[in-house]
Order: C-alpha cells, then structure tokens, then sequence
C-alpha cells in the first residue's frame, strides 16, 4: 500500500497523527499509540518539574524509533512565545519540526491569525518545517503557505470539544482550494465518524487527542480511529456513488415472478 | 548567589555553570533544553555559561499535549 502521507518530503504510512496528553496513565497512552497505527506523535514543552525528579520521564513511554516526535506550541498566546517554545523544542529533541499554535482565545482557543503569520514566518526563516493551526479560513491558509508553511491544519471545532466538523462547506472549499501542502484536519474530533466525514471529503490527514485520551476507553477510542481514518480514505479513493432524490432499483427488472 | 529558576527563587553557588546547575538538581541532560533570560543556551556552552546573580533560567522538557486545554 503506497498511498503514503508525504510532508516535507517525508513520508508517513498512516494518515492519523496523535497527541500525547490528558492520558490516564503513560501506560494507556503507549497502548493507544500503538493500537492506533499512528506514526507521528506531538508533545508539549513544559518547564520541568523540580520538586519531583522521582517521576519516570513521559518520553520513556514513546517509543521514538517507532514515532516521530512533533513538538507543538501549545499554551502560547503570542509569536514570541511560540517561537522560544520552537527553539526550545529543537535544541531539546534536536528536530527542526514544529506543530504551531498561537492562542488568540482562552476560552475557544482559537488561533491568532496575526501571531500566526509572523511565527511562520520567523520559524520558516529559521529552518523549521513549520505546520500551523488555524481556522478553517482559506484566507489565512493561503498566506500561511506563501510564507512558507509545509502544511496547514484547519480546525474542524475547538479544541477537545468533541464537536466533529462544524463547517463542512469551508473544509470542502479548503480542500478544493488548497493543493499546495498537505492539509490535515486538526481539533474537534469526537468519534470515529467525524475522523471518517473528513477523510471522505479527501483531506491528507487527521490529528487528534481530546478525542482518543477523554474516551471512556482511550485504547478501544484509538483502535476505532484506526480504521475511521483508513475507512474514509479508502471511500474517498473508491469515488463514491452520486446522491438521489429517488430509488434506482439495485436488483434487475426481468424475470420477476408474476 | 540567587537566581530565578523556573519562576522560583534559588540559591547557588557562585560561578556556576549550567552543567553544575543540572548536576545540583540532579538532572539528566538529555531532552532538555535551557534558556538563560530568554535566550536559547546551546548544548554546546552549557559548560562555559557562567550564571550570574539575577539570572533568569528555565529549564524545559517535554510532557503529554495536544493542544493545551
């Protein structure tokens, strides 16, 4: 099967990539990892806890030779910050990959558009291979790539609130519209159909976490995702069947018995 | 001499350098990344950073995220 994810050059085999937080425990969350077929995993960069050096470190549950790490921005609200958080990042994990997040929004965590741009473009200058997250605006999108973005990663609803897609016209739209770099829809996945809709409409990729970690049963939520994820890209391959106002008979006319 | 580390307070001692830093803390270097008042201290120099009274340190690695919620 080469129908493979391909960002930066790099490709990946399975089209769902995971986040790492709000886990039980480490152990469910390496089991979710790995029943989910991800390849690609983002983590957060947080100062470390210097009270309690007893706790077994997070990264020790990641297998990196099995996932690419993507740090992610998360928690910052402006440019600045997002682009420390990066550089942190890098030196830390020695990748010059980034998932960019700039909060304009405490409550919606919607991005901020402005800090977006100017941490793209700060990022990109840098070296980094920079995926964003934003609105599903394709305003936004386009100039995000003109400043150099190897992805770009719409929300489908705000973060962690299970929502699914709230705007399938504008994914659509984005999807037609954006041929550039790979889109991969991020935020707002509830359940395996949602993770299905988006793969079906023929987006490149789905991040998640809320949506598997919050699950009642996060590693069974992962399996699903699995097969949502491969369903829906299968389906959008396949080219489905037209919609109808009436039946069309799926058994032959003749021959019926009189 | 006192600096600010990760937004605390603390006492070291004078001239040390990051490395002596993170041995005083028992910290393994790797994973972590280091910023001395708001700049990137490379791996590299983490041995000829002599810290300073007033100096502002965090010291960061990475956790479980997806997005921050």
């Amino acid at each position: 099967m080469s129908d493979k994810l391909i960002i930066a050059g790099r490709e990946f085999r399975s089209r769902l990539i995971l986040g790492s937080g709000k886990y039980d425990t480490f152990e469910t969350m390496e089991k979710a990892l790995e029943v989910s077929g991800t390849d690609m995993v983002t983590v957060a960069v947080r100062r470390v806890n210097l009270q309690d050096r007893s706790q077994k470190s997070f990264l020790d549950y990641i297998d990196t030779r099995k996932y690419a790490i993507l740090p992610n921005t998360a928690g910052c609200y402006t440019a600045e910050d997002a682009v420390r958080t990066a550089m942190l990042a890098r030196e830390a994990l020695d990748t010059n990959w980034v998932k960019l997040e700039v909060i304009g929004d405490e409550r919606t965590l919607f991005p901020d558009n402005d800090g977006l741009l100017t941490a793209t473009r700060e990022l990109v200058r840098e070296g980094f291979v920079v995926m964003p997250y934003l609105n599903d605006d394709l305003i936004v999108a386009r100039r995000l790539i003109d400043a150099g973005a190897a992805a770009i990663m719409p929300l489908a609803a705000p973060i962690g609130s299970g929502l699914g897609i709230q705007n399938l016209t504008n994914l659509k739209i984005l999807r037609q519209m954006i041929t550039q770099v790979p889109l991969i829809v991020d935020a707002g996945v509830g359940t395996a159909s949602d993770a299905t809709l988006a793969m079906e409409l023929g987006v490149d990729g789905i991040l998640m976490n809320t949506g598997i970690a919050c699950a009642r049963d996060a590693v069974a939520m992962a399996e699903a995702m699995n097969y949502a994820v491969r369903a829906g890209r299968l389906a959008y391959q396949a080219g489905r069947i037209p919609k109808k106002l009436y039946a069309t008979a799926s058994s032959p006319l003749e021959g019926i018995i009189d | 001499m006192l600096i600010t580390l990760n937004g605390e307070s603390k006492e070291i001692p004078a001239d040390a350098s990051l490395i002596d830093l993170l041995a005083l803390l028992e910290l393994k270097p790797e994973r972590l990344a280091i910023e001395v008042n708001r700049q990137l201290i490379r791996r590299a120099n983490w041995q000829s950073t002599a810290l300073q009274e007033g100096d502002k340190i965090e010291i960061v690695h990475f956790v479980g995220g997806g997005s921050l919620a």
